[in-house]
């Protein structure tokens, strides 16, 4: 590395690479290669189906890991009871899905794995994963709703009580922004995690750069900026944890809407 | 930004590869193994409820026979003290009985005796008027020498005592 800088580029983490030479699997012509993304979806699986193992000793006396299990379980199942009522507990389990799947991806996309040399992919820091995260929650959105109110379901969109004139205005206006649902709901999952781990590979960049540049540059701009992203760390964390949440919130919400109307 | 430059080579099999995974992972996890779990949840919930609802059944029940103990306690206490009352009552009445006949004895005899009082004062009575008479009799004769009857001298006794 002698008289070469040190470059950080803090997009490269977000790049996605065919692994064990699966770069020309194709089905249909389409391209499905076995990258890193996809290494780091069954990554997600398999240590979300490990934790949930903990959780089926089904004692009756939990331990702490069944504990643990439950504690997620009934967060989830009490969120739905929350929003959509007695009718959401057929959605529980892909609510619950969602929102462990985004959570244990986001949390171990976090993972300082680095430091032994497996570097964690964050799946969920790309639209096309959130996109159609999202997409599915819509489309449960909208075959329920057209399943259970067939037609009516567009009453939907005025509220009740508007008079004719104002339901004429209101209606595009309640179109367009349920049509930006699924939008804004991939789009913040995304935008939420992608945004934490570049400011982190930008800190991190300072902290390299600053102590390259030497000692003086390392103890003004590398030290606060490796506190900064400790900081920022712990921030993160709360953050995969809140996204989760928010993503199976709202995928709730809309159900919700779906099954009730209004 | 990788995610807009690959998106072309890679939206396909990130698509892909999410079905798949998040398929198996609904179908395992989310409805294979998160409604057993909640399940086991509710069989705990269950098993508390009817825990509780059994200890509350046993403590009314135990609340109902006390209240029954209760009432038999009180009806033996009530009955108790009815027949000390019952006795008390008797005992009362029996000793006014005799209180009441020994009464009578009792003024029978005061009323006698009063009488018997009153007849030797009557005779003492008497008895001082004829000595005063006599004395006085005996008083005039000696100190002025006449001799006075002895009706004289009691009627003159009589009317001194009548003076007090």
């Amino acid at each position: 590395m002698v008289g070469e800088p040190a470059k950080v580029d803090p997009m490269h983490q977000f790049t996605i690479e065919p692994l064990f030479g699966s770069a020309g699997w194709e089905v249909a012509g389409f391209n499905i290669a076995f990258t890193n993304s996809a290494l780091w979806m069954v990554i997600t699986a398999v240590v979300l189906w490990l934790f949930m193992l903990g959780g089926m000793k089904r004692q009756l006396v939990p331990g702490r890991w069944q504990m643990a299990v439950e504690f997620f379980t009934g967060f989830i199942d009490s969120l739905v009871e929350a929003n959509v009522g007695a009718a959401g507990k057929k959605y529980v389990p892909y609510i619950f899905s969602l929102f462990m799947f985004i959570l244990f991806a986001n949390v171990l996309g976090l993972m300082p794995l680095g430091i032994v040399g497996i570097h964690p992919f964050t799946f969920t820091s790309h639209f096309t994963i959130t996109g159609v995260l999202a997409i599915m929650s819509f489309s449960i959105v909208l075959v329920v709703g057209f399943w259970k109110h067939k037609l009516h379901f567009f009453s939907l969109f005025i509220p009740s009580g508007t008079p004719l004139a104002m339901a004429i205005i209101i209606f595009p206006i309640e179109l367009v922004s349920f049509l930006f649902r699924p939008f804004s709901l991939g789009l913040r999952l995304f935008v939420a995690m992608m945004a934490g781990h570049v400011l982190l590979e930008v800190l991190s960049s300072f902290v390299i750069d600053g102590w390259n540049a030497g000692a003086g540059f390392g103890l003004l701009v590398g030290v606060p900026s490796f506190l900064l992203m400790v900081a920022i760390c712990a921030l993160e964390i709360l953050v995969a944890g809140i996204q989760a949440y928010v993503f199976a919130l709202l995928t709730s919400l809309y159900i919700n809407d779906a099954e009730h109307l209004h | 930004m990788p995610q807009i430059a690959q998106l072309a080579e890679t939206y396909s099999s990130q698509i892909f590869w999410l079905l798949i995974v998040f398929g198996l992972v609904f179908f395992i996890i989310g409805r294979g193994m998160a409604p057993k779990v909640m399940e086991t949840v509710g069989q705990r919930d269950q098993q508390i409820a009817d825990d509780l609802a059994a200890a509350q059944s046993s403590r009314d029940a135990a609340d109902e026979q006390e209240a029954a103990w209760r009432a038999r306690e009180n009806a033996n206490r009530a009955a108790a003290q009815a027949l000390v009352a019952e006795a008390k009552a008797k005992s009362a009445t029996a000793t006014e009985a005799r209180l009441a006949k020994a009464q009578v004895l009792i003024d029978a005899l005061t009323t006698d005796a009063e009488a018997r009082i009153g007849a030797a004062r009557t005779e003492a009575a008497a008895e001082i008027q004829s000595v005063a008479a006599e004395a006085a009799q005996d008083i005039v004769a000696r100190l002025a020498g006449i001799k006075v009857t002895k009706t004289a001298a009691a009627a003159a006794v009589k009317k001194a005592m009548a003076h007090g």
